[in-house]
């Protein structure tokens, strides 16, 4: 059994290197935005759309790997939740195009969607989680043929958006867009899961009677991980539909989903470096395959080569890891008793 | 009144397709108590394979046996390469496996045959006759009544009555006993995931000729149709899989015929929703000790 | 008479500490070898590591002259030994007829053999006769180690390895165990290894006892000699 970690006084010196240990995070995002500004600045410009691609994927890998690392609960559903984003800021631009409230708005609603299905999900564990996500990555999509007018059904709806300010060109200002969003979320992932959140979370992945026992309520845990995770999704999804300036059922298939969870599990389960590993993976795979697949002249290639590369190196993962999932699991336990 | 006739056996030709399928979870969840979340692409890649063989040899016939065999091939060599070293400490590495593997599939077909859609025309006309001045059946959905009646007596006769189908049920209830007594234990759960991959199979090849045509990423709304039947009747009962695919099979056609085809989808993720919710072990599901 | 089966420094264990070592016993054709001791002696994990259950990280076993290391499990039947482990194992979805059936089917894997005709388990086991048809988890403790007893005898063996199968039974039932199993040894040179902690039963059927005493051989002895010596009951056995 797990034991709480038990409150202790503390030395000077230890709160004070508790102290500097809360700022970590945000230094880390500070240099972070520094390095980020820098290399818009010098990189040309298909490279600042990759880095904004980067950004825009790290927003929901982050919320992942909290979700599933951290948590426990794997969702193959979150390329919907993206879509959820994505189209609320898209029939938003058309509307009003004021990006950031339409933003925020994209957020809010995903947040609401994330919470439904935390609500349901709280209750399922193992491959019956992953079947109602599952359901969910498949179904959702059909929605905008069901409601054709408001979302155009497959041809998707085009996202109006301002020209940058100034003479910045786009894909810079479209780097800094993510980039600020994916800070954002990094950082307040990051206060979120170092504090009594993150013990909970992982207290609840580990030993569910235990933490019950504890007195963590399991499925409040559980829901409200779902919903960050869903949130940093909506967020996720509106900056792609900036970046590509269009939605499309065909933009969040369901092997988008199946990339978010092979992306954080190869980067590294339930830590926020992992998650930037995998966004990097996401965006730095599929190009790799894309060269490979021109210079061999076949079209067939193009993107089903960077899915098979991804499953074998998914499954190579997975079956090299003894422990399966759990090995790849950064965990700080007190020694536990086996009994 | 005749539209509704007209459903009624649509939905349950529909339905004995998801039987088929969820028979094939529910086979491997018996087995292995694993989800193959990979069965549908397993099926999608036969159904290629047949019909590659069946427009090279311009009989169907053959193109249906190659599937079925290669579900057979397909099962054995997923259980004795990948599944097998799966670690088992939590159900979710074998869920990401096969996902993993979807993921394989779906791109080396991708990549073989491209992301068209390709014509998968029925081995018998589609075209419903006449019943008492009703239209009610055509003879592909007899078609499919009868190969999914066949598998499931074949199966339910190898169960029961033989030696292997015995060793198998003991091999999966109770596998160090099983080994005390003589039981290849290993080798049964291989036969498991070869049967059951090439029950898949067999509905993957039914369910084609219905859909817009072969694709990828055709079987995904099959798999999750017949999960949401594997789980409404229990993933360990097969009596349950039958019974609820029958059941989704009758609530899609329903919805699709009165409420529209692009609701269907959303019927299915609400009943699962509410199966899940509601009554998790199913329709004919119990949780038990399985020896004493 | 020869030894059926030769056991000399078996060690084995489950991780890094061995639980067995240094084990060295020997059962003769027609012989019913008690294994006595403490809880946690390491008698079950003697039986799992001779029927291949737990690899041994030393020693040899021979059966009949055959050396058994790194068979593996599935294929100890076929050597002769059957192994009914502690708990029994009886499997609760099976029906009383298919359970024994189970026991006899590698019988079929040689070409031109019968499986065992299973009417000789039931004239053993009358009790089971009338309840072909019901499934494991509707029959009583008794019923169940009989019927565990009788899938092992299905399985036509020469060695039985008996893990306490008087372990929740009343004494009438135990009492009846233990004759059966000296009938069969009587009959048809049945060899038994019997683990139990039912010291008294045990040894008023044994010919010969082994107590285990913290995974090492404490004691090697005629039973009967076994049952007078107090000493060694008070040291090892608790009473």
């Amino acid at each position: 059994m797990t034991i709480v970690e038990p409150v202790t006084t503390k030395t000077k010196n230890q709160q004070k290197s508790l102290r500097i240990a809360k700022l970590v995070p945000l230094l880390v995002v500070t240099a972070g935005a520094i390095i980020v500004v820098v290399l818009t600045y010098t990189l040309p410009p298909f490279r600042n759309y990759q880095l904004a691609t980067i950004g825009a994927y790290l927003c929901v890998t982050a919320g992942l790997t909290v979700l599933t690392g951290l948590n426990g609960q794997l969702s193959l559903g979150h390329g919907a939740l993206m879509a959820t984003g994505a189209y609320t800021l898209a029939i938003w631009q058309n509307k009003f195009d004021l990006l950031l409230p339409g933003i925020v708005l994209a957020v809010l609603v995903t947040t609401v969607a994330g919470a439904v299905i935390g609500l349901a999900a709280a209750r399922l564990r193992g491959p019956y989680l992953a079947g109602l996500t599952l359901a969910v990555a498949v179904v959702v999509p059909s929605i905008t043929s069901t409601f054709d007018r408001t979302f155009n059904s497959d041809q998707g709806l085009s996202v109006a958006l301002e020209p940058p300010p100034g003479t910045i060109p786009v894909e810079q200002w479209q780097a800094w867009i993510c980039w600020a969003g994916a800070l954002l979320t990094v950082l307040v992932l990051a206060y979120l899961v170092g504090g009594r959140f993150g013990r909970d979370l992982r207290a609840v992945r580990d030993d569910e009677t235990a933490a019950k026992l504890a007195g963590v309520g399991v499925a409040r845990t559980q829901i409200m991980a779902f919903v960050v995770s869903a949130a940093c999704a909506g967020l996720s999804g509106a900056l792609f539909a900036v970046l590509s300036q269009s939605v499309s059922p065909g933009a969040f298939p369901l092997s988008l989903s199946l990339f978010l969870v092979m992306a954080i599990v190869i980067g590294g389960l339930g830590r926020l470096t992992g998650a930037l590993i995998g966004a990097v993976l996401l965006v730095v795979l599929p190009s790799a395959a894309q060269s490979i697949a021109e210079k061999a002249g076949s079209q067939h290639l193009e993107g089903n080569l960077a899915l098979t590369f991804f499953g074998v190196v998914l499954v190579l993962v997975m079956l090299a890891a003894p422990g399966g999932l759990a090995s790849w699991k950064a965990r700080r336990k007190l020694p536990t008793q086996k009994g | 009144m005749d539209r509704f006739l007209y459903l009624t056996f649509d939905g349950l030709s529909r339905g004995a397709v998801y039987s088929a399928f969820a028979l094939a979870l529910v086979l491997i969840w018996r087995a292995a108590r694993i989800v193959n979340f990979a069965q549908g692409a397993m099926a999608v890649a036969t159904a290629y394979a047949g019909y590659s063989v069946a427009d090279a040899t311009g009989s169907y016939w053959l193109g249906f046996v190659v599937a079925i065999t290669g579900g057979l091939v397909l099962g054995a060599v997923v259980e004795r390469v990948v599944m097998r070293f799966v670690d088992r400490s939590s159900p979710l590495n074998g869920v990401v496996v096969a996902l993993g593997l979807v993921l394989i599939i779906q791109g080396v077909l991708g990549m073989i045959y491209g992301n068209e859609y390709r014509p998968a025309p029925a081995p018998f006309s589609r075209d419903a006759f006449e019943i008492g001045g009703v239209a009610l059946l055509s003879r592909y959905d007899l078609f499919v009544f009868a190969a999914v009646g066949a598998v499931v007596v074949l199966l339910t006769l190898l169960f029961t009555r033989t030696s292997t189908g015995l060793r198998m049920r003991a091999a999966a209830f109770a596998p160090d006993v099983s080994r005390l007594l003589g039981v290849p234990v290993g080798g049964m759960l291989t036969l498991g995931w070869a049967l059951a991959a090439a029950v898949g199979s067999l509905a993957g090849m039914l369910v084609v000729p219905t859909e817009l045509g072969l694709h990828p990423n055709a079987m995904d709304l099959l798999f999750i149709s017949a999960f949401t039947a594997a789980v409404l009747g229990g993933l360990d009962s097969p009596v349950g899989a039958v019974a609820g695919g029958l059941l989704v099979g009758l609530l899609l056609a329903y919805v699709g015929g009165y409420l529209g085809a692009t609701v269907a989808p959303m019927a299915v993720l609400i009943l699962l929703v509410v199966v899940l919710l509601g009554r998790p072990d199913g329709l004919f599901g119990k949780a038990k000790a399985r020896t004493a | 008479m020869t030894d059926l089966l030769e056991v000399d420094g078996l060690t084995a264990g489950y991780g890094a500490a061995p639980v067995l070592h240094d084990v060295a016993l020997t059962v003769g054709a027609g012989r019913i070898v008690a294994v006595l001791g403490a809880n946690g002696a390491g008698k079950t994990t003697l039986l799992r590591t001779l029927s291949g259950l737990l690899p041994a990280t030393s020693g040899r076993v021979t059966f009949d002259g055959v050396d058994l290391r790194g068979v593996q499990v599935e294929r100890m039947v076929r050597h002769g030994i059957a192994h009914v482990p502690e708990g029994r194992g009886v499997v609760t979805e099976l029906t009383v007829a298919e359970n024994l059936r189970l026991g006899s089917l590698w019988r079929k894997r040689k070409p031109g053999s019968k499986a065992t005709d299973l009417d000789e388990i039931y004239d053993l086991f009358p009790a089971l006769a009338g309840r072909k048809n019901h499934l494991g988890h509707q029959l009583s403790g008794g019923e169940r180690q009989m019927l565990a007893i009788g899938r092992a005898l299905a399985a036509k063996p020469r060695l039985l390895l008996l893990d306490e199968p008087s372990l929740g039974l009343a004494p009438k039932i135990t009492a009846q165990i233990m004759g059966l199993l000296r009938d069969l040894r009587d009959r048809t040179g049945l060899a038994v290894l019997l683990v139990e902690q039912n010291v008294r039963g045990a040894l008023s059927v044994a010919d010969e006892g082994i107590v285990l005493n913290l995974g090492r051989v404490a004691a090697r002895e005629r039973a009967d000699k076994l049952a007078a010596d107090t000493d060694l009951r008070h040291a090892y056995l608790g009473f």
